[in-house]
C-alpha cells in the first residue's frame, strides 16, 4: 500500500480563498501523484459531500472528503492556509486543510488508517504540531508517527 | 458513569471517527467509562449487549440513521449532530450526565439537543414510544423463558379485563341469551339467527348485544396478542408480525392458548435465527422491513397450519369421540373427566371437546353434563383470583391486577380469565387448576345439578337445578384450585414480585422533549 501521504501532497502556503479552489489546489497534487484519475469526477464527489453539511470543524480545520471511484489509494493531502479559508465551521475560517481521498470499495484496512487519521485531527497537540511544521517533511513525518505509529 | 456512544456520518470516514475520539477524551477526562460504536466505512464494530446493559446513558452523535438503534431503547438518551460532538464534546458528556441522574430512581428524561423535528420524530418512534419488555438477556435459558411468557402475558392481560368485563356485563344486562343473539344459536329452545349485519348490531341484539360483541372482539386478539409479545420479547420488533400472525392462526386451528404460546416461541425463534444470518449491507438495509417479516410469517404459519393444526384436529376428533363412547359410564367420573378438560386449556381443542360434549347433551335433554362443564370452567379463574389475593406475594402485579378481574370473569363463565395465570407459569397452575375443575365436576354430578343454559355462570343461577348445591360445588373447587396454586408456586422459587421488580428494565418513556 501507498504511503497515506507524502510531501508532494502538503502545500504550507496554500493560495487559495474560498473552499472549493483550496480543495481543487490539493486535489490537484493528488492527480498529480496518481493517486486521484479524474480530477473533475473526484471533485464532484467531495462537493457532494461538502453539500451535505460543511465539513470544517471548530479549532480552524476543514476536512474536505469523499469516497470515490476516482481515487486509486487512501491519501491525506494536507494544506495550510495564512488567511484562512471557510468551511463552514461556527468559529471561522480553516487554517488547517485536509483532504482525505478513499477509494470506492477500500477494503477494512484501508478505512482503518483513514479512521485513525480522523481521531487524531480531534487531538490539540497534532494540530499545533501541524500548525508549527516548518516544511512539508516534517508534516508527513508527524503524520506518519501520529497516525501509522511508523 | 458508564457511557455507551453511536456515532456516524455521510461518508463514514471522517466526522465519525473524529466525534468518537472526541467522546471518548472528553468522557475520561471527566471520569466516566466510554464506549463508542463507530459506524463508519471501517465497518462497525457492534457494542457488546452487557455494555449497553449496563450503560447509565447513551448518546448518539449522527448525522445518518443510528443503526439497529433499538438495542438501546429505554436507555437515557443525548441525541446530537456529529459536529457537535467534535466541537463540544464536554458539554455533550454534561448532558449525558443529566440525562442519566433521574434514570436511577424515577422516570427516564430523554436529553434532545439540536434536534430537528424529524429527528424526534424517528426518535419517538424508534425508541421512547418502544414497548418495555421484561427480559434480562443476561439470565438463564428458564430465566428467560418466563420472561418472554410473562412479557406476553402482560400484554394480555388488558385485553382478557376489557374483554371479559365487557361480556360479563353483557350478560349482566341482556340475559345469557345476548350470546346467541349476536352470534346465533339456540338459548332456552328459542333459535337465534345471529346479526349479520353489524349496523342492525342494536337493533337486534340491543345495547347488552353491543357490549357482547365489543368484549368478544377484545377476547378475540387474546392469543394473537399473547403470541405477538411472546415473539417481540425474544426477538424485538421483528417478532411482533409472525407472533401475531401466528397467534391468529392458533385460532383458527382451534388450537387455544397454548397454541398461541407455543407458535409466539416458534416466531421468536424463526426470527433470532433469520437475524444470524450474515447479509450483504445493500440487502441488509431491506432485512428489518421485508424479508424478516415476510419469511418468519410464511415459516411459522406453515409450522401452525401443517405442522400443528393437522395433529390438533385429529386429535379432537379422537377426543369427541372418546367421550361420546364414555356416555352413560359413572357419572361422578365423567364430571372429574370434564373437569380436568375444561381447565387444561381453557378455550383450547380440549376444552372445546368438553364444551361441546356439554352443549351436545343439553341438546339430547342432558342437562347435567352441561352443568358440570360450566362449574369446571368457573373455578380457574375464581380459584385463581382468591389465591392471589391470600397469598399477594406469589404473583406478579401484572398478575395481581388479572386477578381482580378474574372474580368477575370466573362468575362470569369466563375460563380465559385464568390464561394470563396459566400462561406465565403453565407447569405450576394448569395442574392445579385441573385438580380445582375436576372436583367441582365430580361434585356437580354427584349433587345431581342441572343447567339449562349453556353459559352465563352465576347471572343463570335461577336455570339450575339444586343452586344451593351448585355454588358448594363450584366454592370447593375454587378453594381446592387457590390451594394447588399457592402449593405450587410455593416450590422451589423466589417470590416474583421481586424478580419481576430486578427484571423490569428502566422502561419505556414517552418521548417528552
Amino acid at each position: 500500500m501507498a504511503d497515506l501521504i507524502t510531501s508532494d501532497l502538503v502545500d504550507l502556503d496554500l493560495a487559495a480563498t474560498d473552499r472549493h479552489e483550496a480543495t481543487r489546489s490539493l486535489a490537484e497534487r493528488l492527480r498529480a501523484a496518481g493517486r486521484v484519475t479524474d480530477l473533475d469526477g473526484f471533485l464532484a464527489d467531495v462537493r457532494v459531500r461538502e453539500a451535505q453539511m460543511p465539513t470544517g470543524i471548530e479549532g480552524g480545520i476543514g476536512i474536505p472528503h469523499a469516497r470515490s471511484a476516482h481515487v486509486t489509494e487512501p491519501t491525506l493531502g494536507f494544506g495550510r492556509s495564512q488567511r484562512g479559508v471557510d468551511f463552514g465551521a461556527e468559529d471561522g475560517p480553516a487554517d488547517l486543510i485536509f483532504l482525505i481521498a478513499a477509494p470506492e470499495g477500500g477494503g477494512a484496512e484501508h478505512m482503518t488508517i483513514l479512521a485513525s487519521l480522523a481521531r487524531r485531527l480531534v487531538h490539540a497537540s497534532f494540530r499545533e504540531a501541524l500548525r508549527q511544521a516548518p516544511d512539508p517533511e516534517t508534516v508527513v513525518n508527524l503524520v506518519k508517527k501520529e497516525v501509522l505509529g511508523q | 458513569m458508564r457511557i455507551v456512544a453511536v456515532t456516524s456520518c455521510p461518508t463514514g470516514i471522517a466526522h465519525t471517527y473524529m466525534a468518537a475520539e472526541a467522546l471518548e477524551q472528553a468522557a475520561r477526562a471527566a471520569g466516566h467509562e466510554i464506549k463508542v460504536e463507530t459506524q463508519g466505512a471501517a465497518g462497525a464494530e457492534p457494542l457488546p449487549p452487557q455494555d449497553i446493559a449496563a450503560a447509565d446513558a447513551v448518546v448518539f452523535a449522527a448525522d445518518v440513521e443510528v443503526r439497529d438503534r433499538e438495542r438501546f431503547a429505554g436507555k437515557p438518551l443525548v441525541q446530537t449532530s456529529v459536529k457537535r460532538a467534535i466541537n463540544d464534546a464536554p458539554s455533550l458528556i454534561a448532558e449525558a450526565e443529566a440525562a442519566a441522574a433521574p434514570a436511577a430512581g424515577g422516570p427516564v428524561a430523554h436529553a434532545l439537543s439540536e434536534l430537528g423535528e424529524v429527528d424526534r420524530e424517528q426518535l419517538a418512534m424508534d425508541t421512547a414510544a418502544r414497548p418495555e419488555t421484561k427480559v434480562d438477556q443476561q439470565a438463564g435459558l428458564g430465566t428467560r423463558l418466563r420472561q418472554w411468557l410473562m412479557t406476553g402475558v402482560s400484554y394480555m392481560i388488558p385485553f382478557v379485563a376489557a374483554g371479559g368485563i365487557l361480556i360479563a356485563l353483557a350478560f349482566l344486562l341482556g340475559g345469557p341469551e345476548v350470546a346467541n343473539k349476536v352470534n346465533g344459536g339456540t338459548f332456552q329452545g328459542v333459535e337465534y339467527p345471529g346479526v349479520s349485519d353489524l349496523s342492525r348490531l342494536v337493533v337486534e341484539a340491543g345495547w347488552a348485544g353491543l357490549l357482547f360483541k365489543i368484549g368478544a372482539t377484545a377476547f378475540f386478539m387474546l392469543v394473537p396478542i399473547l403470541a405477538g409479545f411472546i415473539a417481540y420479547a425474544m426477538a424485538d420488533r421483528p417478532g411482533i408480525v409472525p407472533g401475531i400472525v401466528a397467534g391468529l392462526l392458533a385460532g383458527e386451528i382451534g388450537a387455544g392458548f397454548l397454541g398461541g404460546l407455543v407458535g409466539g416461541l416458534l416466531a421468536g425463534a424463526i426470527v433470532l435465527a433469520i437475524k444470524r444470518v450474515k447479509v450483504p449491507r445493500g440487502v441488509a438495509g431491506v432485512m428489518p422491513v421485508v424479508v424478516i417479516p415476510l419469511v418468519s410469517t410464511l415459516v411459522v404459519g406453515a409450522l401452525m397450519l401443517v405442522v400443528i393444526g393437522q395433529p390438533i384436529a385429529a386429535a379432537t376428533d379422537g377426543l369427541t369421540n372418546w367421550l361420546d363412547s364414555l356416555s352413560g359410564t359413572n357419572a361422578v367420573l365423567l364430571g372429574i373427566l370434564l373437569g380436568l378438560m375444561m381447565a387444561f386449556d381453557m378455550g383450547g381443542p380440549v376444552n372445546k371437546v368438553a364444551y361441546a360434549f356439554g352443549l351436545a347433551s343439553l341438546a339430547s335433554g342432558n342437562l347435567k353434563v352441561m352443568a358440570a362443564v360450566m362449574a369446571a370452567g368457573m373455578t380457574p379463574p375464581l380459584g385463581l383470583a382468591l389465591a392471589s389475593v391470600v397469598r399477594k406475594r406469589l404473583f406478579t402485579p401484572a398478575e395481581r391486577q388479572a386477578g381482580e378481574a378474574a372474580w368477575l370473569l370466573g362468575a362470569s363463565f369466563i375460563t380465559e380469565g385464568a390464561i394470563p395465570f396459566a400462561a406465565a407459569d403453565p407447569v405450576r397452575v394448569i395442574p392445579s387448576l385441573m385438580v380445582g375443575s375436576a372436583v367441582t365436576g365430580a361434585l356437580a354430578m354427584a349433587f345431581g345439578n342441572t343447567s339449562r343454559a349453556p353459559h352465563g355462570g352465576i347471572w343463570v343461577i335461577g336455570l339450575i337445578g339444586r343452586p344451593v348445591l351448585y355454588v358448594v360445588a363450584i366454592a370447593a373447587g375454587t378453594l381446592v384450585t387457590a390451594g394447588c396454586v399457592i402449593v405450587a408456586k410455593s416450590i422451589g422459587r423466589t417470590a416474583p414480585a421481586e424478580a419481576e421488580a430486578a427484571m423490569v428494565p428502566a422502561g419505556a418513556t414517552p418521548a417528552t422533549g
